[in-house]
């Protein structure tokens, strides 16, 4: 029996696990929406069609934050493109970074991103793989304090310099934080995540499923009869759980471009949460089966 | 980007399979019947050089138009929205395109498709005209997705290598701009072979082996000198 290591259902959508964003009490959905490849179709009409819809049962689901780059491709026009075909669903959390060396050109990339994703400002700016950081972050806390910006941030993915980003959160007056964290990249664990509690910096969650590999590897083997005892009926959803009851976690952000997977994801949002000891199972026996 | 040392071909790749497919099947709808043509006028030339070595320089014109078409109509219209790297496969396939245009303005050149050299020539060509259509359905892909000469650059690339095997300069300026218009399609199938392993496609191996095999059959001294 695992019900012991179980926290209570969140049944109704009305009670979809949100979490706290320390630095305002603003709630957010603990899964968003990411768009590294999969919202990456150029000029594919279907594929932007299917975009669209995948964005619609975002929502639909009470989804809210969508994380994009410019580094993404057409990433960004396909969001703008799904926003508008949506009427802007104003539940929306717009989440973009900045990624360029030159740092006098940020603010015009930013601005090119906003009349991509046709949005009149957005909520979180990040600098997208700490590239310039010592250059932008000024200028981002400077629109944020203008009010052209609710949030800042900076991101890093795959365990990359977490020496420096630890710095950085340390000394810099940051909403958010980025980072690779799934049960089997932990590293953040460690000391990542505590200082982010420590330090009130809400936490994003990248790669999720190891772009898929993890999934793929997963889907070889049943999935054990004691998810059923955490409302998961799919790999998807018991790794996002683990996820996003870490307590130093905001959201995690998987992407994908097919509905039902998406449904998958956001099924992480509904049911019984597992405790730390649980957490603790699900990461080793996803360890031991890939 | 820093730490650019620490990225693998798998953290770069930014779309996936799928929509990489279907910019052939955009290009082919978008360009037909030349998807059925080009192929079929690629194979008639590669037969009047290999029979007759007649129409090395009104083919060379239509390579090298060949070639910029494929910067345009295939890097800068299809593949540049989906990876901003695709910039340069475009220029590097506009200058290909304006070294073979030189090569036939410059006109000192003639085929030879003797021997090794010769025969390894004609694989490359029947490998990029007759064969490489196929490997989309023969993966399970609709043959919409075919790539084609003329219009997808890989059989591009390798054709371009057929004939570069056969190709005999005749003076040191021709000489030159010969052996250089081998090195862009070979890079690019090196790039190819790179783009599609690490999509995890077993037509990685295509590419790689055109390569491979037209560096083979330059080593190999050419019949009659």
């Amino acid at each position: 029996m695992l019900a012991a290591g179980c926290l209570p259902a969140a049944a109704a959508t009305s009670t979809l696990l949100q979490r706290r964003v320390p630095s305002s009490g603003e709630m957010l959905p603990a899964v968003g929406l990411g768009s590294w490849i999969t919202f990456n179709v150029g000029q594919d009409l279907p594929a932007r069609d299917a975009c669209v819809e995948v964005v619609r049962a975002f929502f639909a689901a009470g989804g809210r934050l969508i994380d994009s780059s410019p580094m993404y491709g057409s990433s960004q026009p396909t969001i703008g493109h799904a926003l508008a075909r949506l009427g802007q669903p104003p539940a929306l959390f717009s989440a973009e970074k900045v990624w360029i060396g030159e740092a006098a050109q940020g603010l015009a990339q930013v601005e090119a991103s906003r009349r991509h994703w046709g949005v009149p400002r957005f909520d979180l700016m990040q600098v997208h793989n700490l590239w310039a950081w010592q250059a932008h972050l000024p200028r981002l806390l400077a629109m944020k304090a203008e009010g052209r910006l609710r949030y800042v941030g900076i991101s890093t993915s795959e365990g990359r310099r977490h020496a420096e980003l630890e710095q950085i959160m340390r000394t810099q007056r940051i909403d958010f934080v980025q980072l690779t964290y799934n049960p089997l990249d932990r590293e953040a664990e460690a000391r990542l995540l505590p200082l982010a509690a420590e330090r009130g910096i809400a936490v994003i969650a990248n790669r999720p499923f190891r772009e898929g590999h993890l999934l793929r590897a997963l889907q070889r083997h049943a999935l054990p009869p004691w998810a059923a005892e955490l409302d998961c009926a799919h790999w998807a959803t018991l790794v996002l759980k683990f996820i996003v009851t870490h307590p130093a976690v905001t959201c995690a952000i998987p992407a994908t471009s097919q509905v039902a997977h998406l449904r998958q994801n956001m099924a992480a949002l509904q049911g019984r949460q597992p405790d730390a000891a649980l957490r603790e199972r699900i990461a080793r026996e996803i360890a031991a089966r890939v | 980007m820093s730490e650019w040392w620490t990225y693998r071909p798998s953290d770069l790749l930014m779309f996936s399979p799928r929509i990489y497919a279907r910019l052939f099947e955009a290009v082919n709808l978008q360009w037909w019947p030349l998807a059925l043509l080009l192929p079929l006028a690629g194979l008639a030339w590669a037969w009047l050089l290999w029979r007759r070595g007649a129409g090395l320089r009104p083919g060379l014109v239509a390579l090298g138009a060949v070639w910029i078409f494929v910067a345009w109509s295939f890097h800068l219209e299809r593949f540049v929205p989906i990876n901003w790297a695709a910039v340069g496969f475009a220029a590097g396939f506009a200058l290909q395109g304006a070294g073979l245009l030189g090569l036939a303005l410059n006109g000192a050149v003639r085929v030879r498709p003797q021997g090794v050299r010769g025969v390894a020539g004609l694989v490359l060509w029947l490998l990029a005209l007759a064969a490489h259509p196929l490997l989309a359905a023969a993966q399970g892909r609709t043959w919409l997705q075919a790539e084609v000469f003329g219009l997808a650059p890989d059989p591009t690339a390798i054709a371009t290598l057929g004939l570069w095997l056969w190709l005999q300069p005749l003076t040191r300026a021709a000489i030159g701009l010969s052996r250089l218009l081998g090195v862009l399609p070979l890079l690019w199938c090196g790039v190819s072979a790179l783009m599609l392993s690490t999509m995890q496609s077993h037509q990685a191996w295509v590419p790689g082996l055109a390569a491979v095999l037209a560096l083979a059959g330059l080593a190999v001294r050419p019949a009659g000198r």
